[in-house]
């Protein structure tokens, strides 16, 4: 007997009990469903976060202060101020080929007042270089010079969305703004950016770093140093150099004892997307439970149906089919059940992932819709799986009925 | 010699209960010879028949089929036995009603690996055969009984077996149908074939040539048939 012959006959006993037959399928359907679904949102949501990393910058080192051992200094209270000014100046003059640029921040929130209008913000302290580390553009006006950031100049460049909220349609280039209690000129407008996860560009303003320490802030240290390099491949190397350099300012010989933090956005990406793949993993084994339910609830029915099938079985065998004939006749029907199962899962899966990163785009982020290509193989064996091995109990025991026996059951 | 059966004896055993249903049967049947084995029911003869036909196995004694020791055949052995070299015709038809009625003829067909495209010719030839070629697509649910029997034979034939086995063919027919049935199985053995019939009345058994009268287990009588039943003289069928 050929597979299609037994395709065939399977096809026709799926056929005469539709209803029976999909209830049957149901577990195998949902949790195909499920698998897929899983693996597509976990896709998209990891392609989502790498994504918004990398528009930081992927060629880009951090600088912090406070070591990275032990609990954040910040976590407990504590301000570290144990980065200076005066060491983005040191790094900058060793003249390092690998490094294109540099720029140090300092943070905080303000409210800023335009006329009647005014606002509650975060404000960025930054150096001359911010707009090529930040990858923003001006739309109106300029940016700030190093002579003005020298000298403690009172000027500030607004995000897109402050300059609509406090001066509406009119231009603000030459304006005086308020920010605590201090007057500030109005020098910039950055373009649009689009709000990410790490930051709200449109909804910030940046001022002059020294200015900020000390006029708006009355620190004398800096929050963060961020540092291009020329090329990704060069990350490992400047670390290093790096390292060695504010070791040296801050007289420090070992590790243990360093009072800053190098980090890099490409060893981030790394680790991000380890921490995605095992929340999928993991997402994916609670779903997969599903399947064996499933497949405890096919062999069920399968049983079932080799007790009412037994005459049919009994003739068969009086008509000349071995043991081996029977069994894979009921194996492929088992697997038709579950690969068929398998199917219709695959295609809803594909469907409500497609409908979910529908709505995701109709609240206004950046999702995006994948399928891997692999999750549906994978749901397709496993759906054939299941088949086979749910499908061997009721398969043996329709073999190893006795053909007079099954002869005589009416 | 077809089928040689020695002190054949077979026994069922239910847990501790023993039953003895055949206390040791010999007798020999000779290719396209038609023999009834005749008996009360309880008697043993449809034990006998499914040991004959391979259905069943023998507890003690020697049954050879063309020479060859039964007893020592495998599971698939006997498979391919059943499927090639005896047809069975039931009382209750044992149709599939998920196939056609070409289907359910072609049905062993498939166990003895046939292509799919000799199957239908050799089908539609047996059931032209029987007065059927019109029902080839039917459910055969939709057939009446006698009508179902004559699909059941076709069938037994569709490997061109050495015996043909009919366990009470006519008990579930009306007495025209059970005409028709019995002079197709005398109109084959014409022809050559051998046919063993098991019934409980001695006039279905007397289509038969010989008689094998079978009570408690034992051959009580084995002879010739003297008045034959022929079914196609009968009024019944000129009907």
């Amino acid at each position: 007997m050929s597979i299609f012959e037994s395709i065939k006959i399977s096809i026709q006993m799926l056929l005469k009990n539709k209803m029976q037959s999909f209830l049957t399928m149901l577990g195998i359907i949902i949790g195909v469903m499920a698998v897929v679904i899983v693996m597509s949102v976990g896709a998209s949501s990891q392609e989502f976060i790498l994504n918004e990393v990398k528009t930081i910058g992927t060629d880009l080192i951090g600088v912090l202060p406070g070591n990275s051992k032990g609990a954040p200094s910040s976590a407990m209270g504590i301000v570290n101020t144990s980065l200076k000014y005066e060491d983005g100046e040191k790094i900058l003059n060793q003249n390092n080929s690998n490094i294109d640029t540099l720029a140090m921040y300092v943070q905080g929130n303000t409210k800023i007042i335009a006329g009647e209008n005014d606002l509650n913000i975060s404000f960025s302290g930054s150096t001359e270089n911010y707009m090529i580390i930040q990858k923003v553009e001006i739309a109106e006006g300029r940016f700030y010079t190093k002579e003005e950031e020298k000298n403690y100049s009172r000027v500030v460049v607004l995000g897109s969305k402050v300059a609509k909220d406090l001066f509406g349609d009119q231009s603000p280039i030459g304006e005086k703004v308020k920010i605590k209690d201090l007057s500030f000129k109005v020098i910039g407008v950055f373009k649009e950016k689009g709000s990410s996860l790490t930051q709200d560009q449109d909804n910030s303003i940046v001022v002059p770093i020294k200015t900020a320490q000390k006029l708006l802030l009355g620190i004398d240290y800096i929050n963060l140093m961020r540092i291009k390099v020329v090329d990704e491949s060069l990350i490992d190397e400047t670390k290093e150099d790096i390292r060695s350099v504010l070791r040296e300012s801050h007289n420090i010989d070992n590790e243990d004892e360093e009072d800053f933090t190098i980090n890099a956005t490409a060893t981030a990406l790394e680790s991000i997307e380890a921490i995605t793949n095992a929340m999928t993993l993991f997402l994916v084994a609670v779903s997969a439970i599903s399947l064996i339910v499933g497949g405890f609830g096919i062999m069920n029915i399968m049983l079932a149906t080799v007790e009412e099938r037994i005459s049919e079985i009994g003739l068969r065998k009086a008509l000349g089919a071995k043991e081996s004939q029977i069994i894979s006749q009921f194996l492929i029907e088992t697997i038709v059940i579950t690969f068929l199962s398998g199917l219709i899962g695959i295609i809803l899966g594909i469907f409500v992932s497609f409908i979910i990163y529908e709505v995701i785009i109709l609240l206004g982020t950046n999702w995006f819709f994948i399928i891997p290509f692999w999750s549906v193989i994978f749901a397709a064996f496993v759906s054939i799986g299941i088949g086979l091995i749910f499908g061997i109990a009721p398969a043996r025991k329709a073999s190893k009925l006795d053909p007079i026996e099954a002869l005589r059951y009416e | 010699m077809l089928i040689k059966v020695n002190n054949l004896e077979k026994q069922f055993s239910n847990g501790e209960v023993v039953t003895k249903v055949l206390h040791g049967v010999s007798f020999n049947i000779e290719k396209g010879e038609f023999v009834s084995i005749m008996g009360p029911s309880g008697s043993g003869k449809s034990t006998l028949m499914h040991i004959l036909g391979f259905l069943d196995k023998l507890s003690s004694g020697e049954y050879l089929f063309e020479g060859e020791d039964v007893s020592k055949l495998t599971p698939d052995e006997l498979a391919e036995k059943r499927g090639k070299k005896v047809g069975f015709i039931f009382q209750s038809f044992n149709l599939l009603s998920t196939l056609t009625v070409l289907e359910n003829v072609t049905l062993p067909l498939i166990y003895s690996n046939v292509k799919e495209k000799d199957r239908e010719k050799i089908g539609k030839d047996l059931l032209e055969r029987v007065g059927l070629s019109h029902r080839l697509d039917y459910n055969p649910n939709k057939l009446s009984g006698g009508e179902k029997q004559r699909v059941a034979i076709a069938r037994a034939l569709v490997n061109n077996p050495e015996v043909i086995f009919a366990d009470e063919p006519t008990g579930n027919l009306d007495s025209k149908s059970g005409f028709q049935v019995m002079k197709i199985l005398q109109d084959l053995n014409e022809k050559g074939n051998t046919i063993i019939l098991v019934t409980h009345e001695r006039i279905t058994a007397e289509y038969a040539k010989r008689i094998i009268n079978i009570k408690d287990g034992l051959i009580i009588s084995d002879e010739k048939v003297v008045n034959r039943q022929i079914a196609k003289d009968n009024n019944e069928l000129l009907k």
